[in-house]
């Protein structure tokens, strides 16, 4: 059964940690904005603008880290244009997370062009490396799988903890929680329903925008148009597979991650006897399959979608 | 008493209050003193002004003029900043909404928490809150389970949660709007019994009621809101329903009466019918319905009146046993049974009385739409319904600003007198309301009421479904009780009271002597 040696090879594990990292970061960031309340659909226009800028500034010069950072900022900017609009003037998230999306990727390409205007072939930049961490790397088959990463997927996997601890053990969280449930509650507790959405929002937006640079400064390292490919959509649909929970979002990213892997894996043994495509759809049928099973009974947070404006009943 | 208070500080001062929505004048030159220990009833019709008073006091609204005053833990009175619930609640001041604020994905404790600790607080111990909320419910008997997840709770527990949540602030002073509105009479009493505690304890209480008989029951001063103007402020002892009553319409009220019924015959009968599942099942039920006559049915909620509301309206269909109107079986569609002449007037008027989005006319002709009368050749017929509208706007003293008005912008008697105004302008032979004046004022269930008996002398059988015995005493020919998916057969009104009418929800038999 060769099929199932894939499963034996200690690089399919790698590959499979590696492609979830972004979405990682993606779906924790998509689960803090839903969990506040208010769908961000501009979160794959925001994995652009994260990977192109965290890309440019470590190329203008900036360390790895800096560039991290550079990555975070854009993405929290274009989360607080998504929050103006969307809470204190309460247009519809739809629409506003679509043009965000279209206009941050619009931006960045731009942005690009305008700075390397005339290169075919895109720079490379020193991207992060696999970290050695003493002894675990060492060993045989669990080092090769799970700890020959770069320090960004730790840092993603680091989210997952950071998120749960915020969102289930400190009144922060709690607040978030009650927002996105019934936003009179945090408002009659003397709350500001505007500055937990948006500060949400923001918060959330930064996490997209680091899924975007890890694809440039850690799985590749360069900026490539169309680079993103639709990793943000199926975040979205993750948060709901994940219920909202940051231990099931981790859970379904690296399940998407190893379909992915699975399949890159396939088309090799398979050959050409079905055509490449097919295997490319693997993953994405995959989910949505889950997510018919699991989005039934999903239990969405009750104010998702909904604009709260103060005094109104 | 009164000459004392004016010596001592109040907790709470409101001066000169005045709040206007555009042409609107929601409050107009408000003033009111609330001391420690005392509870004040806040009276008035629907649109009185009351509940935005409360929304100013507590910060969700900010005062075009006046101010408030809230006395400082050092005893002295210090000016509220306006416009920042943090700022009532920092006072002192906890209030409790009509529409519960709570979050129901959360448990009760948490909910309580919400908001009193520092956002950034990296460590945090619930174990102290716990113990104080323990030692507050023990003290004021308000028993929730803490742990308890809010969705999972029922409406007197979100209740006693919403006041937990302001004893746990410290407040000193507790605002409630319209608290009885959701609970069963049981629960209403638990109620005031906990805030005559809490008074006792040295809190200043103010509810907002248009309940006139828990306004003299509970209150020790009442203040009477009436078009946004406070017209009057007396002591709970000196004042009696009718007072009150004149007080809070501005004019007597004459509540509509009800010559004797000379019933004709039987226009709709149940033979036999089961339908529905679960509480709201009905079993092998028989009775009937005779033209000229309004039928009372009494019953605690969830009983089988939903069921017996939803077959009656082409909702639903029995498993067994007929519905028959004039000899012939009831359609089986909504649309049919409106055709056969039945009147439906639905206990929730807001969601399954009125389509909100749409204008008052459109909501007024909406039974009628396909009658050449409005519509030709499957077009509208928009002078014919702007003229329906305007006529029965007038005609039913419909408040609005105009026919094209969104029908949900309206109050609920407003929005009740649309539902009348379709239904029983088409001389129904059969009239169907369920809870016909729950949450109305006053004068908008005399109005409905009146309407009602007039559909009766017109010679309409009307069944009315209610949970108020005064309203089935006042207007009903006879009663009868469900109980269990049960109907009991129909007693005329004279030989009835409330006592016994109260045991018949309960279960026991009609003809059963009372003991004792």
């Amino acid at each position: 059964m060769e099929y199932l040696d894939i499963l034996l090879n200690a690089s399919f594990w790698q590959a499979a940690i590696r492609i979830a990292t972004p979405l990682i970061f993606g779906v924790l960031g998509a689960l803090i904005c839903e969990r506040a309340g208010v769908l961000n659909l501009g979160i794959e226009g925001i994995f652009v603008v994260g990977a192109m800028s965290g890309w440019m500034a470590v190329w203008l010069g900036a360390s790895l880290w800096g560039g991290v950072a550079v990555a975070a900022g854009c993405g929290a900017l274009f989360g607080l244009v998504h929050g103006i609009l969307t809470v204190p003037l309460g247009l519809s998230q739809h629409v506003s997370g679509l043009g965000i999306t279209m206009f941050a990727t619009a931006a960045s390409y731009y942005t690009y062009r305008t700075a390397l205007p005339d290169v075919t072939s895109p720079p490379r930049i020193e991207a992060f490396k696999p970290l050695d961490i003493p002894m675990l790397s060492d060993l045989p088959f669990i080092g090769e799988a799970l700890f020959s990463q770069t320090a960004m997927t730790f840092l993603a996997l680091f989210m997952v903890l950071a998120v749960a601890f915020v969102l289930y053990r400190t009144p922060l969280g709690l607040a978030i929680r009650a927002v996105g449930d019934n936003p009179a509650a945090v408002e009659a507790q003397g709350l500001s329903v505007y500055g937990l959405r948006i500060g949400a929002i923001m918060a959330g937006s930064a996490l997209m925008a680091l899924g975007g640079a890890f694809l440039t400064m850690s799985a590749f390292d360069a900026f490539f148009f169309g680079m993103i490919n639709g990793r943000g959509w199926i975040c979205i649909a993750l948060v709901v597979f994940a219920s909202w929970r940051p231990g099931k979002a981790l859970l379904g990213a690296l399940l998407f991650g190893a379909f992915d892997a699975f399949q890159i894996r396939l088309q090799n043994e398979v050959g050409a006897a079905v055509p490449s495509q097919v295997f490319l759809m693997v993953p994405y049928v995959l989910s949505i399959i889950a997510l018919v099973l699991v989005a039934r009974k999903a239990d969405y947070p009750r104010a998702l979608l909904q604009p709260y404006f103060p005094g109104q009943r | 008493m009164t000459q004392q208070e004016g010596e001592r500080t109040p907790l709470l001062s409101l001066q000169a209050i005045t709040k206007r929505f555009g042409p609107l004048i929601a409050n107009s030159d408000i003033s009111l003193d609330l001391y420690s220990g005392e509870i004040i009833a806040l009276l008035g019709e629907n649109g009185a002004g009351k509940t935005t008073l409360m929304n100013i006091l507590f910060g969700h609204y900010v005062a075009d003029e006046g101010g408030i005053w809230v006395q400082s833990s050092e005893g002295t009175l210090e000016a509220l900043e306006p416009g920042t619930p943090h700022a009532a609640l920092a006072s002192g001041i906890g209030m409790v909404h009509q529409h519960f604020t709570l979050a129901e994905n959360l448990s009760a404790l948490d909910n309580i928490l919400l908001g009193t600790e520092p956002l950034l607080k990296p460590r945090w111990s619930r174990k102290a809150a716990r113990t104080k909320l323990q030692a507050l419910m023990a003290k004021s008997g308000l028993e929730v389970d803490l742990n308890q997840q809010v969705s999972k709770l029922a409406v007197g527990e979100r209740q006693r949660v919403e006041i937990l949540k302001a004893l746990y602030r410290d407040a000193r002073i507790l605002v409630l709007d319209e608290p009885t509105a959701v609970l069963t009479p049981q629960e209403s009493e638990g109620l005031f019994k906990t805030l005559e505690l809490l008074a006792a304890n040295g809190l200043g209480i103010i509810f907002i009621s248009h309940k006139m008989a828990e306004v003299l029951s509970a209150s020790d001063r009442v203040l009477v809101l009436r078009h946004g103007e406070l017209v009057a402020d007396l002591e709970t002892s000196i004042c009696d329903r009718n007072l009150l009553a004149d007080l809070m319409v501005g004019h007597s009220v004459d509540v509509p009466t009800r010559d004797a019924a000379t019933p004709g015959p039987a226009t709709l009968m149940f033979r036999g019918v089961s339908a529905g599942t679960g509480r709201e099942a009905l079993s092998n039920v028989d009775f009937s319905l005779r033209s000229g006559e309004i039928l009372g049915l009494a019953g605690v909620s969830g009983n089988g009146q939903g069921t017996l509301s939803k077959l009656l309206s082409g909702l639903e269909q029995p498993t067994s046993g007929a519905v028959e109107l004039h000899g012939t079986p009831l359609s089986r569609n909504a649309a049919g049974v409106i055709k056969q002449g039945v009147a439906r007037i639905p206990e929730d008027r807001h969601h399954d009385g009125i389509v909100g989005a749409m204008s008052v006319a459109d909501n007024l002709v909406i039974e009628e739409i396909r009658s050449p009368a409005y519509s030709r050749f499957g077009m509208l017929r928009f002078g014919e319904i702007k003229k329906r509208a305007v006529e029965a706007i007038q005609a039913y003293d419909i408040r609005c600003p105009g026919p094209s008005a969104r029908a949900r912008l309206l109050s609920g008697g407003n929005i009740q007198k649309i539902v009348l105004a379709r239904t029983l302008d088409q001389e129904p032979q059969v009239v169907l309301a369920a809870q016909p004046s729950r949450g109305l004022d006053v004068g908008a269930t005399a109005e409905v009421h009146r309407r009602l008996i007039a559909a009766r002398d017109r010679g309409a059988a009307v069944l009315v479904i209610s949970e108020d015995l005064d309203e089935l005493l006042r207007i009903c020919d006879s009663i009868a009780v469900i109980h269990r998916g049960q109907i009991s057969a129909p007693a005329p009104t004279e030989t009835l009271d409330k006592q016994r009418l109260g045991l018949m929800m309960a279960g026991h038999p009609a003809n059963k002597e009372l003991a004792g």
